[in-house]
């Protein structure tokens, strides 16, 4: 198990053991994290799952790739560490992630 | 008011549950019209994920949306549905005879036995982007689509967005407008790469204006727009704009049948298990839009509520008469109904 952060938007901080393999996302919808709504699924097609990646994370996690990228357009306010946590797999050298959800999802 | 179509069951949604409701349906010849606030077939299917593989189809192992949909359409083709795409059901009422009418956007009126809502997450329609205050300008000013070219002639023009519709709209608007800028949080665009290469033409021979950056506010009186703060890398600007496009893609929402007085759930449409009927008798509910305990947002499942749907309709529009249960395997009737007899 991987222990992954998740702050709501109001600051509650929800501590998960998350499975490697799994997404941020789902570990959100399973915990109730407020503000993630995930509308397609996980199937990188909404832009309602978007985090903002601590910027300690944000070397660690990555970029997201050319197709994420394009989703994020649909977000708000998208800021530099933007991601979609249906497309952040956990694994080992994400113990400890810190992700913040935004205001709201578009 | 057009003179209203006559059918057997209106079905608001063209997703895979409402097309294969037109089979069920077709069985017992009932006659079925559809109305999709998309141009084409298919719904979530075909507009967010027509390439992306599904696995729990049964008998399919791995079939994509579109393909799904293709499947469908050929399947239901013998019933020969009629649809109507572009188009949002707005009026909702029971006629003295029983009867059902639904109205769309466009005017048209339709009369049936029953209506199908199968209308999955809601019907798409364009997001609002995040500007604060962006409501007041909606209809005045700013626009979510383009009806007719001519409402943006010598108009300084505000583009927002990366996509095909805001790359295409930049160059078909730009012989027309005054002045055109277009508005993306990158210099990479989703839009054909052909359009982006003309577009950035245009910008170097002085036609149009590319900011990269997102609005982060507008100003104007009464809906009146006459100019926007373009948050980008390098601080904010100001471009003077008397019209405004956004497009930054679609959302779901449940849309004018939230207002039908159907008992709801969560936003979801209340059903019973057995008929998967609403809290108005003859208006029925199938797939992801419908609730009930236990209910779960898979294509099959929607399948399911289709078939025991049928049986309710058959009885509402033919009262009276005997239900002879039959299977496509064996029946000569039903073969013959399919044209494979």
């Amino acid at each position: 198990m991987t222990k992954i952060t998740l702050v709501a938007f109001d600051g509650t901080r929800f501590d998960v053991d998350a499975e490697n393999g799994s997404t941020v996302m789902e570990n959100a919808i399973r915990n109730s994290v407020p503000g993630i709504e995930a509308e397609c699924g996980g199937a990188c097609a909404c832009a309602t799952c978007h985090v903002y990646v601590d910027e300690k994370w944000a070397e660690a996690v990555g970029a997201p790739e050319a197709m994420e990228e394009d989703m994020l357009d649909f977000a708000f306010d998208v800021r530099p560490t933007s991601r979609l946590s249906c497309q952040i797999k956990v694994r080992d050298e994400l113990d400890g992630l810190v992700v913040h959800v935004p205001e709201r999802q578009a | 008011m057009s003179t209203p179509i006559e059918t057997d069951v209106v079905i608001i949604g063209a997703g895979p549950v409402g097309l294969f409701a037109v089979f069920e349906l077709g069985l017992y010849d009932l006659k079925c019209h559809l109305i999709d606030i998309l141009d084409r077939p298919g719904g979530q299917c075909a507009e967010l994920y027509p390439e992306k593989p599904i696995y729990d189809i049964p008998a399919w192992p791995e079939i994509s949306g579109q393909a799904l949909t293709d499947k469908l359409l050929e399947q239901i083709a013998p019933f020969s549905p009629e649809f109507h795409f572009n188009r949002m059901v707005t009026g909702f009422r029971k006629l003295d005879n029983g009867r059902f009418e639904v109205e769309t956007d466009e005017g048209e009126l339709f009369h049936a036995h029953a209506v199908v809502i199968a209308a999955g997450g809601g019907s798409f329609q364009p997001k609002r982007p995040p500007v604060p205050g962006i409501e007041a300008y909606e209809g005045k000013s700013v626009f979510y689509s383009v009806r007719r070219m001519e409402e943006f002639r010598d108009k300084d023009l505000l583009i927002v967005g990366g996509g095909d519709s805001a790359l295409d709209w930049t160059l078909n608007l730009q012989p027309v407008a005054k002045s055109v800028t277009l508005v993306h949080r990158r210099a990479e665009f989703r839009a054909a790469p052909d359009s982006v290469k003309k577009m950035f033409a245009m910008r170097d021979e002085g036609k149009i204006r590319f900011e990269v950056g997102q609005v982060t506010g507008l100003k104007g009186e009464d809906g009146q727009l006459e100019g926007a703060t373009i948050k980008g890398p390098d601080g904010e600007v100001e471009v003077a704009c008397n019209r405004m496009l956004p497009f930054f893609g679609l959302t779901m929402k449940l849309g004018p049948i939230a207002d039908w007085g159907l008992n709801q759930h969560e936003n979801l449409i209340a059903v019973d298990t057995e008929k998967f009927e609403t809290s108005i008798p003859g208006v029925f509910a199938i797939g992801d839009i419908n609730w009930y305990p236990g209910k779960l947002k898979l294509i099959l499942s929607g399948f399911h509520e289709a078939a025991l749907m049928t049986q309710a309709v058959k009885r509402l529009a033919h009262p009276g008469e005997k239900m002879v249960f039959q299977y496509t395997t064996s029946s000569t009737s039903l073969q013959k109904k399919l044209g494979v007899q």
